[in-house]
Protein backbone atom coordinates (compact mmCIF):
# COMPACT_ATOMS: atom_id res chain seq x y z
CA UNK A 1 0.00 0.00 0.00
CA UNK A 2 1.08 3.53 -0.65
CA UNK A 3 2.51 4.83 2.66
CA UNK A 4 0.93 8.23 1.99
CA UNK A 5 -2.62 6.91 2.15
CA UNK A 6 -2.07 4.49 5.02
CA UNK A 7 -3.47 5.72 8.36
CA UNK A 8 -0.70 6.53 10.83
CA UNK A 9 -0.11 4.05 13.61
CA UNK A 10 2.13 5.65 16.18
CA UNK A 11 2.76 5.30 19.90
CA UNK A 12 0.74 8.01 21.65
CA UNK A 13 2.71 10.72 23.40
CA UNK A 14 2.58 10.16 27.15
CA UNK A 15 1.76 12.90 29.67
CA UNK A 16 3.22 11.68 32.98
CA UNK A 17 2.65 14.97 34.84
CA UNK A 18 -1.00 15.09 33.81
CA UNK A 19 -1.54 11.56 35.00
CA UNK A 20 0.18 12.19 38.30
CA UNK A 21 -1.82 15.37 38.88
CA UNK A 22 -5.07 13.57 38.17
CA UNK A 23 -4.21 10.83 40.63
CA UNK A 24 -3.34 13.31 43.37
CA UNK A 25 -6.52 15.34 42.86
CA UNK A 26 -8.68 12.25 42.72
CA UNK A 27 -7.13 11.05 45.95
CA UNK A 28 -7.80 14.38 47.67
CA UNK A 29 -11.41 14.37 46.49
CA UNK A 30 -11.98 10.84 47.73
CA UNK A 31 -10.45 11.75 51.06
CA UNK A 32 -12.63 14.81 51.39
CA UNK A 33 -15.81 13.00 50.42
CA UNK A 34 -15.04 10.13 52.77
CA UNK A 35 -14.36 12.55 55.58
CA UNK A 36 -17.47 14.58 54.87
CA UNK A 37 -19.65 11.51 54.68
CA UNK A 38 -18.54 10.31 58.07
CA UNK A 39 -18.25 13.64 59.85
CA UNK A 40 -20.85 14.18 62.57
CA UNK A 41 -21.16 17.96 62.08
CA UNK A 42 -22.77 17.58 58.66
CA UNK A 43 -25.63 15.57 60.16
CA UNK A 44 -26.46 13.86 56.91
CA UNK A 45 -29.60 12.16 58.26
CA UNK A 46 -31.05 15.63 58.87
CA UNK A 47 -30.10 16.68 55.34
CA UNK A 48 -32.04 13.72 54.00
CA UNK A 49 -34.95 14.47 56.25
CA UNK A 50 -35.31 18.14 55.29
CA UNK A 51 -34.26 18.00 51.64
CA UNK A 52 -37.76 17.13 50.51
CA UNK A 53 -39.53 18.96 53.32
CA UNK A 54 -42.63 20.67 51.93
CA UNK A 55 -41.83 23.97 53.56
CA UNK A 56 -38.46 24.04 51.87
CA UNK A 57 -39.59 22.96 48.42
CA UNK A 58 -42.29 25.63 48.61
CA UNK A 59 -39.69 28.19 49.62
CA UNK A 60 -37.60 27.13 46.63
CA UNK A 61 -40.62 27.73 44.44
CA UNK A 62 -41.07 31.19 45.93
CA UNK A 63 -37.38 31.90 45.32
CA UNK A 64 -37.80 30.86 41.71
CA UNK A 65 -40.89 33.06 41.40
CA UNK A 66 -39.01 36.03 42.89
CA UNK A 67 -36.19 35.43 40.42
CA UNK A 68 -38.42 35.17 37.39
CA UNK A 69 -40.70 38.12 38.19
CA UNK A 70 -37.77 40.34 39.15
CA UNK A 71 -35.80 39.37 36.04
CA UNK A 72 -38.71 39.89 33.65
CA UNK A 73 -39.35 43.33 35.10
CA UNK A 74 -35.63 44.10 35.10
CA UNK A 75 -35.27 43.10 31.45
CA UNK A 76 -38.20 45.30 30.40
CA UNK A 77 -36.87 48.21 32.44
CA UNK A 78 -33.33 47.58 31.21
CA UNK A 79 -34.48 47.60 27.61
CA UNK A 80 -36.30 50.86 28.22
CA UNK A 81 -33.29 52.43 29.96
CA UNK A 82 -30.94 51.27 27.19
CA UNK A 83 -33.16 52.68 24.47
CA UNK A 84 -33.47 55.94 26.44
CA UNK A 85 -29.70 56.09 26.75
CA UNK A 86 -29.26 55.61 23.01
CA UNK A 87 -32.03 57.99 21.95
CA UNK A 88 -31.45 61.49 20.59
CA UNK A 89 -33.49 62.98 23.38
CA UNK A 90 -31.06 64.57 25.88
CA UNK A 91 -33.64 64.48 28.68
CA UNK A 92 -34.19 60.73 28.38
CA UNK A 93 -30.43 60.23 28.13
CA UNK A 94 -29.83 62.10 31.35
CA UNK A 95 -32.60 60.27 33.20
CA UNK A 96 -31.20 56.91 32.14
CA UNK A 97 -27.68 57.93 33.15
CA UNK A 98 -28.83 59.13 36.57
CA UNK A 99 -30.76 55.93 37.18
CA UNK A 100 -27.70 53.82 36.44
CA UNK A 101 -25.54 56.03 38.60
CA UNK A 102 -27.86 55.67 41.56
CA UNK A 103 -28.72 51.98 41.39
CA UNK A 104 -25.28 50.73 40.39
CA UNK A 105 -23.58 52.95 42.89
CA UNK A 106 -25.31 51.61 45.98
CA UNK A 107 -25.29 48.04 47.35
CA UNK A 108 -28.39 46.00 46.63
CA UNK A 109 -28.66 45.12 50.32
CA UNK A 110 -28.88 48.79 51.26
CA UNK A 111 -31.47 49.34 48.53
CA UNK A 112 -33.56 46.47 49.83
CA UNK A 113 -33.49 47.89 53.36
CA UNK A 114 -34.70 51.17 51.90
CA UNK A 115 -37.53 49.41 50.07
CA UNK A 116 -38.54 47.86 53.39
CA UNK A 117 -38.63 51.29 54.98
CA UNK A 118 -40.57 53.02 52.22
CA UNK A 119 -43.79 52.32 54.08
CA UNK A 120 -42.52 54.27 57.07
CA UNK A 121 -40.92 57.04 55.04
CA UNK A 122 -44.00 57.60 52.88
CA UNK A 123 -46.78 56.87 55.32
CA UNK A 124 -49.18 58.82 53.22
CA UNK A 125 -48.96 60.62 49.94
CA UNK A 126 -51.32 63.49 49.23
CA UNK A 127 -52.16 64.67 45.77
CA UNK A 128 -53.12 68.31 45.58
CA UNK A 129 -51.91 71.75 44.58
CA UNK A 130 -48.49 72.48 46.11
CA UNK A 131 -48.19 75.34 48.65
CA UNK A 132 -51.96 75.45 49.18
CA UNK A 133 -54.40 73.53 51.32
CA UNK A 134 -56.16 72.06 48.34
CA UNK A 135 -55.95 68.29 48.45
CA UNK A 136 -57.57 65.84 46.07
CA UNK A 137 -56.84 62.55 47.80
CA UNK A 138 -54.42 60.84 50.15
CA UNK A 139 -53.07 57.31 49.82
CA UNK A 140 -50.69 55.07 51.68
CA UNK A 141 -48.91 53.60 48.69
CA UNK A 142 -46.72 51.01 50.36
CA UNK A 143 -49.16 49.71 52.90
CA UNK A 144 -51.15 47.83 50.32
CA UNK A 145 -48.19 46.22 48.58
CA UNK A 146 -47.50 42.64 49.52
CA UNK A 147 -43.95 42.07 50.76
CA UNK A 148 -43.39 39.58 47.94
CA UNK A 149 -44.04 42.23 45.31
CA UNK A 150 -42.00 44.78 47.22
CA UNK A 151 -39.12 42.29 47.08
CA UNK A 152 -39.68 41.83 43.34
CA UNK A 153 -39.59 45.61 42.85
CA UNK A 154 -36.49 46.01 45.00
CA UNK A 155 -34.60 43.31 43.13
CA UNK A 156 -35.82 44.45 39.71
CA UNK A 157 -34.94 48.12 40.20
CA UNK A 158 -31.39 47.18 41.09
CA UNK A 159 -31.05 44.62 38.33
CA UNK A 160 -32.51 46.96 35.69
CA UNK A 161 -29.38 49.11 35.92
CA UNK A 162 -27.18 46.16 35.02
CA UNK A 163 -29.57 44.89 32.36
CA UNK A 164 -29.57 48.35 30.77
CA UNK A 165 -25.82 48.11 30.20
CA UNK A 166 -26.10 44.58 28.83
CA UNK A 167 -28.88 45.58 26.45
CA UNK A 168 -27.03 48.71 25.38
CA UNK A 169 -23.96 46.65 24.57
CA UNK A 170 -26.13 44.27 22.58
CA UNK A 171 -27.80 47.03 20.60
CA UNK A 172 -24.46 48.66 19.84
CA UNK A 173 -23.13 45.31 18.61
CA UNK A 174 -25.57 45.32 15.68
CA UNK A 175 -23.82 46.82 12.64
CA UNK A 176 -25.00 50.29 11.63
CA UNK A 177 -25.78 49.01 8.16
CA UNK A 178 -28.69 47.00 9.56
CA UNK A 179 -30.32 50.10 10.94
CA UNK A 180 -29.68 51.99 7.69
CA UNK A 181 -31.05 49.19 5.53
CA UNK A 182 -34.24 49.08 7.59
CA UNK A 183 -34.71 52.84 7.49
CA UNK A 184 -33.96 52.94 3.77
CA UNK A 185 -36.85 50.50 3.34
CA UNK A 186 -39.14 53.02 5.05
CA UNK A 187 -39.35 51.25 8.39
CA UNK A 188 -40.00 53.48 11.37
CA UNK A 189 -37.62 53.78 14.30
CA UNK A 190 -39.85 51.50 16.34
CA UNK A 191 -40.12 48.86 13.64
CA UNK A 192 -36.39 49.02 13.05
CA UNK A 193 -35.71 48.52 16.75
CA UNK A 194 -38.26 45.78 17.37
CA UNK A 195 -37.88 43.81 14.15
CA UNK A 196 -34.27 44.32 13.14
CA UNK A 197 -31.98 45.62 15.86
CA UNK A 198 -33.28 44.03 19.07
CA UNK A 199 -33.66 40.48 17.67
CA UNK A 200 -30.08 40.61 16.41
CA UNK A 201 -28.78 42.03 19.66
CA UNK A 202 -30.34 39.08 21.53
CA UNK A 203 -27.43 36.88 20.54
CA UNK A 204 -25.13 39.20 22.45
CA UNK A 205 -27.60 39.95 25.24
CA UNK A 206 -28.61 36.43 26.23
CA UNK A 207 -25.38 34.90 27.55
CA UNK A 208 -24.73 37.68 30.10
CA UNK A 209 -28.45 37.79 30.92
CA UNK A 210 -28.28 34.10 31.76
CA UNK A 211 -25.55 34.92 34.21
CA UNK A 212 -27.70 37.69 35.64
CA UNK A 213 -30.61 35.27 36.15
CA UNK A 214 -28.40 32.90 38.08
CA UNK A 215 -26.95 35.79 40.03
CA UNK A 216 -30.48 37.03 40.73
CA UNK A 217 -31.48 33.61 42.04
CA UNK A 218 -28.79 33.96 44.65
CA UNK A 219 -29.47 37.63 45.36
CA UNK A 220 -33.02 36.70 46.39
CA UNK A 221 -31.45 35.43 49.61
CA UNK A 222 -30.97 39.08 50.58
CA UNK A 223 -34.63 40.04 50.57
CA UNK A 224 -34.89 39.38 54.30
CA UNK A 225 -33.46 42.91 54.38
CA UNK A 226 -36.92 44.26 53.61
CA UNK A 227 -38.71 41.78 55.82
CA UNK A 228 -39.72 39.07 53.38
CA UNK A 229 -38.95 35.69 54.89
CA UNK A 230 -40.67 33.05 52.77
CA UNK A 231 -37.86 32.43 50.26
CA UNK A 232 -35.43 29.55 50.41
CA UNK A 233 -32.63 30.98 52.49
CA UNK A 234 -34.75 32.66 55.14
CA UNK A 235 -36.95 29.58 55.40
CA UNK A 236 -34.03 27.18 55.93
CA UNK A 237 -32.53 29.58 58.47
CA UNK A 238 -35.82 29.67 60.33
CA UNK A 239 -36.05 25.89 60.42
CA UNK A 240 -32.45 25.52 61.52
CA UNK A 241 -33.13 27.92 64.37
CA UNK A 242 -36.06 25.75 65.49
CA UNK A 243 -34.12 22.51 65.49
CA UNK A 244 -30.73 23.91 66.47
CA UNK A 245 -28.98 22.57 63.38
CA UNK A 246 -27.32 25.05 61.08
CA UNK A 247 -25.05 23.07 58.80
CA UNK A 248 -27.45 20.43 57.45
CA UNK A 249 -30.00 23.06 56.45
CA UNK A 250 -27.35 25.14 54.74
CA UNK A 251 -26.55 22.04 52.73
CA UNK A 252 -30.23 21.57 51.95
CA UNK A 253 -30.47 25.19 50.76
CA UNK A 254 -27.34 24.81 48.64
CA UNK A 255 -28.66 21.67 46.98
CA UNK A 256 -31.87 23.47 46.05
CA UNK A 257 -30.01 26.51 44.74
CA UNK A 258 -27.82 24.23 42.64
CA UNK A 259 -30.83 22.36 41.32
CA UNK A 260 -32.63 25.52 40.22
CA UNK A 261 -29.45 26.98 38.74
CA UNK A 262 -28.94 23.83 36.69
CA UNK A 263 -32.47 24.02 35.33
CA UNK A 264 -31.96 27.67 34.39
CA UNK A 265 -28.72 26.82 32.60
CA UNK A 266 -30.53 24.32 30.40
CA UNK A 267 -33.10 26.97 29.49
CA UNK A 268 -30.33 29.42 28.66
CA UNK A 269 -28.73 26.91 26.33
CA UNK A 270 -31.87 26.58 24.24
CA UNK A 271 -32.48 30.34 24.13
CA UNK A 272 -28.94 30.92 22.89
CA UNK A 273 -29.44 28.33 20.21
CA UNK A 274 -32.68 29.98 19.07
CA UNK A 275 -31.26 33.47 18.79
CA UNK A 276 -28.08 32.25 17.14
CA UNK A 277 -30.04 31.22 14.05
CA UNK A 278 -28.87 32.60 10.77
CA UNK A 279 -25.61 33.74 12.32
CA UNK A 280 -23.50 30.65 12.75
CA UNK A 281 -24.37 28.70 9.63
CA UNK A 282 -25.21 25.12 10.43
CA UNK A 283 -23.85 23.93 7.14
CA UNK A 284 -22.92 25.47 3.88
CA UNK A 285 -25.47 24.28 1.34
CA UNK A 286 -24.03 22.68 -1.74
CA UNK A 287 -23.13 25.18 -4.34
CA UNK A 288 -25.09 24.94 -7.50
CA UNK A 289 -22.74 24.44 -10.36
CA UNK A 290 -25.38 25.62 -12.81
CA UNK A 291 -26.61 28.82 -11.37
CA UNK A 292 -27.81 31.74 -13.41
CA UNK A 293 -26.29 30.31 -16.48
CA UNK A 294 -23.89 33.21 -16.60
CA UNK A 295 -21.25 32.91 -13.95
CA UNK A 296 -20.42 29.77 -12.04
CA UNK A 297 -20.54 30.96 -8.48
CA UNK A 298 -18.67 29.48 -5.63
CA UNK A 299 -20.56 30.22 -2.45
CA UNK A 300 -18.12 31.60 0.04
CA UNK A 301 -19.96 30.11 2.96
CA UNK A 302 -17.99 28.85 5.90
CA UNK A 303 -18.26 25.17 6.63
CA UNK A 304 -18.82 25.01 10.33
CA UNK A 305 -21.21 23.40 12.75
CA UNK A 306 -23.57 20.50 12.32
CA UNK A 307 -25.88 19.74 9.46
CA UNK A 308 -29.55 19.01 8.81
CA UNK A 309 -31.16 22.40 9.33
CA UNK A 310 -30.94 23.66 5.81
CA UNK A 311 -32.85 21.73 3.18
CA UNK A 312 -30.63 20.74 0.27
CA UNK A 313 -31.10 23.26 -2.51
CA UNK A 314 -32.99 22.21 -5.56
CA UNK A 315 -30.99 22.09 -8.72
CA UNK A 316 -32.19 24.59 -11.15
CA UNK A 317 -31.29 24.56 -14.80
CA UNK A 318 -31.98 27.54 -16.91
CA UNK B 1 -46.40 65.72 -15.18
CA UNK B 2 -43.90 63.35 -16.69
CA UNK B 3 -41.54 66.20 -17.43
CA UNK B 4 -40.79 66.57 -13.72
CA UNK B 5 -37.31 65.08 -13.25
CA UNK B 6 -37.08 62.07 -10.94
CA UNK B 7 -34.22 63.60 -8.98
CA UNK B 8 -33.46 67.27 -8.93
CA UNK B 9 -30.54 68.32 -6.78
CA UNK B 10 -30.00 72.04 -6.73
CA UNK B 11 -26.78 73.44 -5.24
CA UNK B 12 -26.53 70.79 -2.50
CA UNK B 13 -24.19 71.45 0.41
CA UNK B 14 -23.41 68.89 3.07
CA UNK B 15 -20.92 69.32 5.87
CA UNK B 16 -19.92 67.53 9.02
CA UNK B 17 -18.98 70.26 11.44
CA UNK B 18 -16.59 72.48 9.52
CA UNK B 19 -15.72 69.79 6.99
CA UNK B 20 -17.61 70.36 3.77
CA UNK B 21 -18.20 67.02 2.05
CA UNK B 22 -20.48 68.27 -0.71
CA UNK B 23 -19.94 71.71 -2.15
CA UNK B 24 -22.62 72.96 -4.48
CA UNK B 25 -23.75 69.75 -6.18
CA UNK B 26 -26.38 70.11 -8.90
CA UNK B 27 -27.67 66.99 -10.58
CA UNK B 28 -30.80 66.25 -12.56
CA UNK B 29 -31.86 62.70 -13.31
CA UNK B 30 -34.79 62.19 -15.63
CA UNK B 31 -37.40 59.49 -15.35
CA UNK B 32 -36.11 56.14 -16.59
CA UNK B 33 -32.55 57.37 -16.74
CA UNK B 34 -29.51 55.55 -15.40
CA UNK B 35 -27.07 58.02 -13.86
CA UNK B 36 -23.63 56.83 -12.83
CA UNK B 37 -21.49 58.58 -10.25
CA UNK B 38 -17.78 57.89 -10.37
CA UNK B 39 -14.83 59.39 -8.60
CA UNK B 40 -12.08 58.66 -6.10
CA UNK B 41 -13.01 57.55 -2.59
CA UNK B 42 -13.78 60.44 -0.30
CA UNK B 43 -15.07 62.49 -3.22
CA UNK B 44 -18.55 62.63 -1.64
CA UNK B 45 -20.41 60.43 -4.12
CA UNK B 46 -21.75 58.03 -1.47
CA UNK B 47 -22.69 60.93 0.77
CA UNK B 48 -24.63 62.50 -2.05
CA UNK B 49 -26.47 59.24 -2.66
CA UNK B 50 -27.37 59.00 1.03
CA UNK B 51 -28.73 62.53 0.94
CA UNK B 52 -31.24 61.50 -1.71
CA UNK B 53 -33.15 59.29 0.74
CA UNK B 54 -32.35 61.51 3.69
CA UNK B 55 -30.06 59.05 5.45
CA UNK B 56 -27.98 62.20 5.60
CA UNK B 57 -29.59 65.61 5.96
CA UNK B 58 -28.37 68.30 3.61
CA UNK B 59 -27.19 71.66 4.93
CA UNK B 60 -27.86 73.71 1.86
CA UNK B 61 -29.62 73.71 -1.48
CA UNK B 62 -32.81 71.93 -2.46
CA UNK B 63 -33.23 68.24 -3.20
CA UNK B 64 -36.41 66.83 -4.62
CA UNK B 65 -37.47 63.40 -5.79
CA UNK B 66 -40.38 63.20 -8.22
CA UNK B 67 -41.14 66.84 -7.53
CA UNK B 68 -41.28 66.52 -3.74
CA UNK B 69 -38.65 68.05 -1.47
CA UNK B 70 -36.84 65.37 0.55
CA UNK B 71 -36.86 65.74 4.33
CA UNK B 72 -38.42 69.19 4.30
CA UNK B 73 -41.67 70.88 3.47
CA UNK B 74 -41.78 74.32 2.01
CA UNK B 75 -44.48 76.83 2.87
CA UNK B 76 -43.88 80.26 1.41
CA UNK B 77 -40.13 80.63 1.60
CA UNK B 78 -39.88 78.83 4.93
CA UNK B 79 -38.62 75.27 5.24
CA UNK B 80 -40.07 72.95 7.86
CA UNK B 81 -38.39 69.75 8.97
CA UNK B 82 -40.47 66.68 8.27
CA UNK B 83 -41.50 64.29 11.02
CA UNK B 84 -39.78 60.88 11.11
CA UNK B 85 -42.93 59.17 9.83
CA UNK B 86 -43.11 61.49 6.81
CA UNK B 87 -39.45 60.83 6.06
CA UNK B 88 -40.09 57.09 6.32
CA UNK B 89 -42.93 57.42 3.85
CA UNK B 90 -40.61 59.13 1.37
CA UNK B 91 -37.95 56.48 1.85
CA UNK B 92 -40.43 53.70 1.16
CA UNK B 93 -40.56 54.87 -2.46
CA UNK B 94 -36.80 55.00 -2.89
CA UNK B 95 -34.92 51.71 -3.02
CA UNK B 96 -31.36 51.52 -1.84
CA UNK B 97 -28.70 48.87 -2.31
CA UNK B 98 -25.62 49.01 -0.13
CA UNK B 99 -22.01 48.06 -0.67
CA UNK B 100 -22.17 45.58 2.23
CA UNK B 101 -25.60 44.16 1.22
CA UNK B 102 -27.02 44.65 4.75
CA UNK B 103 -29.43 41.74 4.51
CA UNK B 104 -31.08 40.96 7.84
CA UNK B 105 -29.10 37.92 9.01
CA UNK B 106 -31.77 36.65 11.42
CA UNK B 107 -34.35 36.32 8.65
CA UNK B 108 -34.53 33.99 5.70
CA UNK B 109 -34.28 35.38 2.20
CA UNK B 110 -38.05 35.36 1.86
CA UNK B 111 -38.56 37.05 5.23
CA UNK B 112 -36.01 39.69 4.25
CA UNK B 113 -37.99 40.51 1.14
CA UNK B 114 -41.51 40.58 2.62
CA UNK B 115 -40.58 42.40 5.84
CA UNK B 116 -40.97 45.97 4.59
CA UNK B 117 -43.89 45.40 2.18
CA UNK B 118 -45.99 43.79 4.93
CA UNK B 119 -44.92 46.03 7.84
CA UNK B 120 -44.53 49.37 6.08
CA UNK B 121 -47.01 49.16 3.23
CA UNK B 122 -49.45 46.81 4.93
CA UNK B 123 -49.54 44.42 1.99
CA UNK B 124 -51.15 41.04 2.77
CA UNK B 125 -48.59 38.38 3.51
CA UNK B 126 -49.75 36.03 0.74
CA UNK B 127 -49.49 38.81 -1.84
CA UNK B 128 -46.08 39.87 -0.56
CA UNK B 129 -44.84 36.28 -0.77
CA UNK B 130 -46.10 35.96 -4.34
CA UNK B 131 -44.32 39.18 -5.32
CA UNK B 132 -41.20 38.04 -3.51
CA UNK B 133 -41.07 34.83 -5.54
CA UNK B 134 -41.50 36.80 -8.77
CA UNK B 135 -38.60 39.03 -7.79
CA UNK B 136 -36.47 36.08 -6.73
CA UNK B 137 -37.16 34.52 -10.11
CA UNK B 138 -36.05 37.75 -11.71
CA UNK B 139 -32.70 37.73 -9.89
CA UNK B 140 -32.34 33.99 -10.49
CA UNK B 141 -32.55 32.87 -6.87
CA UNK B 142 -36.06 31.48 -6.37
CA UNK B 143 -34.59 28.27 -4.95
CA UNK B 144 -32.93 30.19 -2.12
CA UNK B 145 -36.10 31.59 -0.57
CA UNK B 146 -35.91 29.59 2.65
CA UNK B 147 -32.17 30.02 3.20
CA UNK B 148 -30.50 32.38 5.66
CA UNK B 149 -28.24 35.06 4.11
CA UNK B 150 -25.12 33.62 5.75
CA UNK B 151 -25.42 30.61 3.45
CA UNK B 152 -25.23 32.73 0.30
CA UNK B 153 -22.26 34.06 -1.63
CA UNK B 154 -21.70 37.79 -1.79
CA UNK B 155 -23.11 37.99 -5.29
CA UNK B 156 -26.23 36.09 -4.28
CA UNK B 157 -26.67 38.29 -1.21
CA UNK B 158 -26.46 41.43 -3.30
CA UNK B 159 -29.03 40.09 -5.77
CA UNK B 160 -31.34 39.35 -2.83
CA UNK B 161 -30.74 42.88 -1.55
CA UNK B 162 -31.81 44.22 -4.93
CA UNK B 163 -34.94 42.04 -4.84
CA UNK B 164 -35.67 43.29 -1.32
CA UNK B 165 -35.48 46.91 -2.46
CA UNK B 166 -37.64 46.19 -5.52
CA UNK B 167 -40.31 44.57 -3.34
CA UNK B 168 -41.34 48.05 -2.22
CA UNK B 169 -42.00 48.97 -5.88
CA UNK B 170 -39.76 52.03 -5.67
CA UNK B 171 -39.82 54.76 -8.28
CA UNK B 172 -36.08 55.25 -7.90
CA UNK B 173 -33.22 52.92 -7.08
CA UNK B 174 -29.98 54.04 -5.46
CA UNK B 175 -26.92 51.81 -5.68
CA UNK B 176 -24.02 52.56 -3.36
CA UNK B 177 -21.01 50.74 -4.83
CA UNK B 178 -23.01 47.54 -5.16
CA UNK B 179 -20.13 45.42 -6.45
CA UNK B 180 -17.20 46.85 -4.49
CA UNK B 181 -17.38 44.22 -1.72
CA UNK B 182 -17.58 41.31 -4.15
CA UNK B 183 -15.00 38.85 -5.35
CA UNK B 184 -14.19 39.67 -8.99
CA UNK B 185 -15.91 36.56 -10.35
CA UNK B 186 -19.18 37.50 -8.61
CA UNK B 187 -19.40 41.03 -9.99
CA UNK B 188 -20.91 39.98 -13.30
CA UNK B 189 -24.04 38.36 -11.89
CA UNK B 190 -24.95 41.52 -9.96
CA UNK B 191 -24.27 43.80 -12.91
CA UNK B 192 -26.45 41.54 -15.06
CA UNK B 193 -29.37 42.02 -12.69
CA UNK B 194 -28.81 45.77 -12.68
CA UNK B 195 -28.65 45.84 -16.46
CA UNK B 196 -31.98 44.02 -16.64
CA UNK B 197 -33.44 46.51 -14.22
CA UNK B 198 -32.20 49.43 -16.30
CA UNK B 199 -33.73 47.89 -19.42
CA UNK B 200 -37.08 47.60 -17.65
CA UNK B 201 -37.11 51.39 -17.35
CA UNK B 202 -36.20 51.85 -13.70
CA UNK B 203 -34.65 55.17 -12.79
CA UNK B 204 -31.30 54.41 -11.21
CA UNK B 205 -28.45 56.32 -9.62
CA UNK B 206 -25.38 54.16 -9.38
CA UNK B 207 -22.22 54.99 -7.46
CA UNK B 208 -19.71 52.63 -8.98
CA UNK B 209 -16.16 51.84 -9.92
CA UNK B 210 -17.36 49.67 -12.82
CA UNK B 211 -16.45 51.89 -15.72
CA UNK B 212 -17.62 49.25 -18.18
CA UNK B 213 -21.10 49.26 -16.64
CA UNK B 214 -21.24 53.06 -16.77
CA UNK B 215 -20.23 53.04 -20.41
CA UNK B 216 -22.67 50.32 -21.43
CA UNK B 217 -25.74 51.03 -19.32
CA UNK B 218 -25.40 54.63 -18.15
CA UNK B 219 -27.41 57.43 -19.73
CA UNK B 220 -25.42 60.06 -17.91
CA UNK B 221 -22.18 60.14 -16.00
CA UNK B 222 -21.01 62.42 -13.23
CA UNK B 223 -17.38 62.52 -12.18
CA UNK B 224 -17.02 63.81 -8.63
CA UNK B 225 -13.90 64.87 -6.79
CA UNK B 226 -13.45 66.85 -3.60
CA UNK B 227 -17.18 67.34 -3.10
CA UNK B 228 -17.86 68.89 -6.48
CA UNK B 229 -18.95 67.55 -9.85
CA UNK B 230 -15.92 68.02 -12.01
CA UNK B 231 -17.36 66.78 -15.26
CA UNK B 232 -20.63 65.29 -16.47
CA UNK B 233 -22.38 64.28 -19.63
CA UNK B 234 -22.94 61.27 -21.83
CA UNK B 235 -20.82 58.41 -20.40
CA UNK B 236 -19.29 57.59 -23.78
CA UNK B 237 -18.17 61.21 -24.30
CA UNK B 238 -16.82 61.69 -20.80
CA UNK B 239 -15.02 58.36 -20.72
CA UNK B 240 -13.57 58.62 -24.19
CA UNK B 241 -12.71 62.32 -24.19
CA UNK B 242 -12.42 63.56 -20.64
CA UNK B 243 -12.04 67.32 -20.80
CA UNK B 244 -10.90 67.97 -17.30
CA UNK B 245 -7.41 67.09 -16.18
CA UNK B 246 -8.65 65.48 -12.92
CA UNK B 247 -11.03 63.26 -14.84
CA UNK B 248 -8.23 62.26 -17.15
CA UNK B 249 -5.89 61.29 -14.34
CA UNK B 250 -8.64 59.37 -12.49
CA UNK B 251 -9.66 57.45 -15.59
CA UNK B 252 -6.08 56.65 -16.48
CA UNK B 253 -5.79 54.92 -13.11
CA UNK B 254 -9.00 52.88 -13.20
CA UNK B 255 -9.19 51.94 -16.87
Amino acid sequence: MDPATEPIKAVKLRHPIRTALAVVILLLVVLFVWDAATREAYQWPLVGQYLLDRRISQAALITLALTIFAMVLAIVMGLLLAVMRLSDNPVLKAVSWAYLWLFRGTPVYVQLVFWGLLGTIYRSVSVGVPFTDIEFFTVSPFEAIDLFWLAVLGLAFNEAAYMAEIVRGGILSVPRGQDEAARALGMSWRQTMLRIVVPQSMRVIIPPTGNEVISMLKTTSLVTALGFSLELYARTRAISAQIYATVPLLIVASIWYLLVTSILMVGQHYLEKYYGRGVAPQRAPETDPVETGSVATVAGTPETGDSNTVPPPKREHQ
Amino acid sequence: MTDVPMVHADHIVKSYGTHEVLKDISVTVKRGEVACLIGPSGSGKSTFLRCINHLEAINGGRLSVDGDLIGYRQRGDKLYEMSPSEVSKQRADIGMVFQSFNLFPHMTVLENIIEAPTRVKGIKKADAVATAYELLERVGLAHKAKVYPAHLSGGQQQRIAIARALAMSPKLMLFDEPTSALDPELVGEVLDVMKGLAESGMTMIVVTHEIGFAREVGDSLFFMDGGVIVESGDPRDVLNNPKHQRTQSFLSKVL
